[in-house]
């Protein structure tokens, strides 16, 4: 093996595909067969880059050799960078020899389409099917359905690979228009829809059969890129709830846009990422699919857009007085959770204590709860409440001055005098 | 006045449940149970020296584990913190799950309880970083080797998770600062103590214990590990809060910045 060539093309190709924020390896139920190599389970971030985003799996591009031309993407075909294209057999070698150094939890795999979709997807489903069958490798396996793959080759993907994912990358139809104008919004929901069909066949068949072959145990998922067209944060995520509806996502991404072109479609280079955004969203995100909020709650067309400066939740509570204070010891666990500051790991702990005695401030604060945020919405075993008849923009205006937020250099638009 | 009794075990679990028995078995309401070679005696306190029983702690075992799951792997996870004193803490723990009649392993409204599950916690999460960062490089043997140190005796965690991932590879991960490691012979999984004459970090300098194609594959990892970071988006503070600086010297993509 030529470990300097390979060297050359793992740096081209790992970094045209770091942009994929996915990195979950969680969610499969793969077990070792047959004394080989790996399994997967709860997923593991191995190790974390400079910027903090987990390392799981070691994702890489086959090639970025691409015939599309998308304004936002690295690899399309007018920007000039260096190409490469990995092997079969190369990809196979680094993740198996990754994977026995305890580097990786399995291969996230994408690819430029080169000539058409449907050869670009048989070279993906090659390397996935040779570490499962050649190799005996059991660990986890990424796949990116290439937009306008054929069913067939979709079908194919699903028997080797954990998950699969398209990403739709530009949350509404007249974005995609105007930064990937080849691209047809057709041809990316095709493969969704067909996996999607097929993990329900396979559940169903599952259940009559018990030795129904895999398919696609982790299921697909799909990544938005968040802050190249002007879109708004409703946007955003009444599309995010779409696909987690309509084609029974396991998650959506949200990726804030990193410049990377002169293009005036887009936002101009040396732009900051929008990170808080993103983080924001996610925060919703989990409100939507863990807290059993619905999206209307939280955004509609008189607030289209997350507040940066609070989070989602104490944003939705700041606008809902009428529900609160919420008794600690009596209210059930939906309203618990709606509580801001108060996580699913307290609500569980509050539930659970609350059996044995009513619970204090003191109870509280060891269990985890964020009283900074929590004091103005509770009442609990204690005659020490938040009396005063508070509006929001008062609560808000509180809480922001007695707590200091990781974000605060990034939320203060005003210029600092001496920098 | 009720009587005060040091309890020395050797420093097993099961040496440790053993003690449990005993001070059932002696009626104490305050245990002082307490790891031999560590033990000190109180001034007025009796001392009694516990021998490992397999039975006793058997029963101790399975009478919590009536009484909970959930308990039973917080007792185990927390006796593996090695706290001082955790022993007395878990004592307290014990007599309190066994004396109420529902099962109050849940009740998180007492100081003990919570402790104890916030312990277990921590042991958990520490389990949980070494099935991340352990760094296996291959020996000339052809054998998969990791030193670690963790914060917490994780190894007995472990060791199911590695023997049923790396199942068609020998493997060695040894607690330098325990002195005592895990050999899998494609078998089955054994206890082993060696004598290190280095320990193996993620030094620039090539070892001779391990093949050229290690350190290719380790430049190889070093160089994903680079090309994957997004530089407009370098957050250095979470960086080091998801990978504390005292895990880097055996990861080899740290190799530089160690």
């Amino acid at each position: 093996m030529d470990f300097n060539r390979i060297k050359e093309k793992l740096n081209i190709l790992a970094d045209a595909a770091k942009y994929d924020v996915s990195c979950s390896s969680s969610g499969s139920n793969r077990t070792n067969k047959n004394n080989g190599l790996g399994n997967t389970g709860n997923g593991i971030c191995h190790s974390y880059t400079e910027d903090g985003r987990c390392v799981s799996l070691l994702k890489i591009l086959l090639t970025n050799h691409c015939i599309f031309d998308c304004a936002y993407c690295v690899t399309r075909k007018s920007n000039d960078i260096q190409r490469a294209a990995f092997k079969i057999q190369e990809v196979v070698d680094l993740t198996i020899n990754f994977y026995r150094r305890n580097y990786i939890e399995g291969l996230f795999l994408s690819s430029g389409i080169f000539k058409s979709a449907d050869h670009t997807m048989e070279r993906l489903i090659a390397v996935a099917k040779k570490l499962r069958e050649e190799e005996n490798f059991n660990g986890y396996i990424h796949l990116k359905s290439i937009p306008g793959a054929s069913d067939e080759l979709m079908y194919e993907a699903g028997l080797y690979a954990d998950r699969l994912s398209v990403n739709i990358e530009i949350p509404t139809i007249s974005g995609l228009k105007l930064l990937a104008p080849d691209k047809n919004h057709a041809d990316f929901i095709k493969p969704m829809l067909k996996v999607k069909n097929e993990i329900i066949r396979y559940k169903e068949e599952k259940k009559i059969i018990k030795h129904t072959a895999k398919y696609a145990p982790a299921g697909q998922s799909t990544q938005m890129i968040v802050g190249a067209t002007g879109e708004s944060d409703k946007d955003i995520m009444y599309s995010a709830t779409h696909f987690y509806k309509n084609y029974n996502m396991k998650r959506v991404y949200y990726s804030g846009y990193v410049p990377i072109s002169m293009d005036s479609r887009l936002p101009s280079l040396g732009t900051e990422v929008p990170m808080l955004r993103e983080n924001r969203l996610y925060q919703t995100d989990w409100l939507l699919r863990f807290y059993g909020f619905s999206v209307n709650e939280i955004l509609d067309a008189d607030n289209p857009n997350l507040d940066m400066d609070i989070d989602p939740k104490l944003m939705w509570a700041l606008r809902n007085l009428n529900f609160f204070p919420v008794d600690i010891n009596k209210a059930d666990k939906h309203m618990l959770a709606r509580i801001p500051g108060v996580g699913m790991g307290s609500v569980n702990k509050i539930l659970n204590g609350r059996k044995f005695r009513k619970l204090d401030w003191d109870h509280l604060k060891k269990m985890g709860v964020a009283l900074n945020r929590a004091k103005f919405f509770i009442i609990c075993n204690s005659t020490d409440w938040e009396r005063r008849d508070l509006d929001a923009a008062r609560i808000r205006s509180m809480i922001l001055q007695n707590s200091k937020s990781k974000f605060k250099n990034q939320y203060t638009n005003q210029l600092s005098l001496f920098n | 006045m009720e009587t005060t009794k040091t309890l020395v075990y050797d420093g097993s679990f099961n040496g440790f449940l053993t003690a449990v028995f005993i001070a059932y078995e002696q009626k104490l309401s305050y245990a002082d149970i307490q790891r031999q070679g560590q033990n000190q005696g109180g001034l007025f306190a009796e001392t009694e020296i516990i021998f490992t029983n397999v039975e006793k702690a058997q029963r101790v075992w399975n009478g919590i584990r009536k009484k909970s799951n959930a308990a039973i792997k917080n007792i185990y996870f927390t006796f593996l913190s090695e706290n001082r004193n955790i022993e007395a803490l878990l004592y307290h723990y014990i007599r309190k799950l066994m004396g109420s009649k529902i099962n109050s392993a849940t009740n998180f409204s007492d100081d003990c309880i919570l402790k104890i599950n916030q312990i277990a916690h921590k042991v958990g999460r520490e389990k949980h970083r070494m099935e991340a960062f352990i760094r296996f490089q291959l020996t000339k043997d052809g054998v998969y080797f990791a030193n670690i140190e963790p914060d917490f005796d994780v190894l007995p965690l472990i060791s199911k998770h590695f023997r049923n991932r790396y199942a068609d590879q020998q493997w060695i991960i040894y607690d330098v600062k325990r002195k005592y490691g895990l050999f899998y012979d494609l078998k089955s999984v054994e206890v082993i103590s060696l004598d290190l004459t280095e320990i193996h970090t993620n030094s620039l300098e090539k070892s001779t214990a391990f093949t050229d194609e290690e350190y290719e594959y380790q430049n190889l990892w070093t160089n994903y590990f680079k090309s994957t970071n997004i530089k407009s988006r370098i957050n250095t503070k979470l960086h080091t809060q998801h990978v504390p600086k005292r895990y880097w010297k055996y990861l080899s993509e740290k190799k530089e910045a160690v």
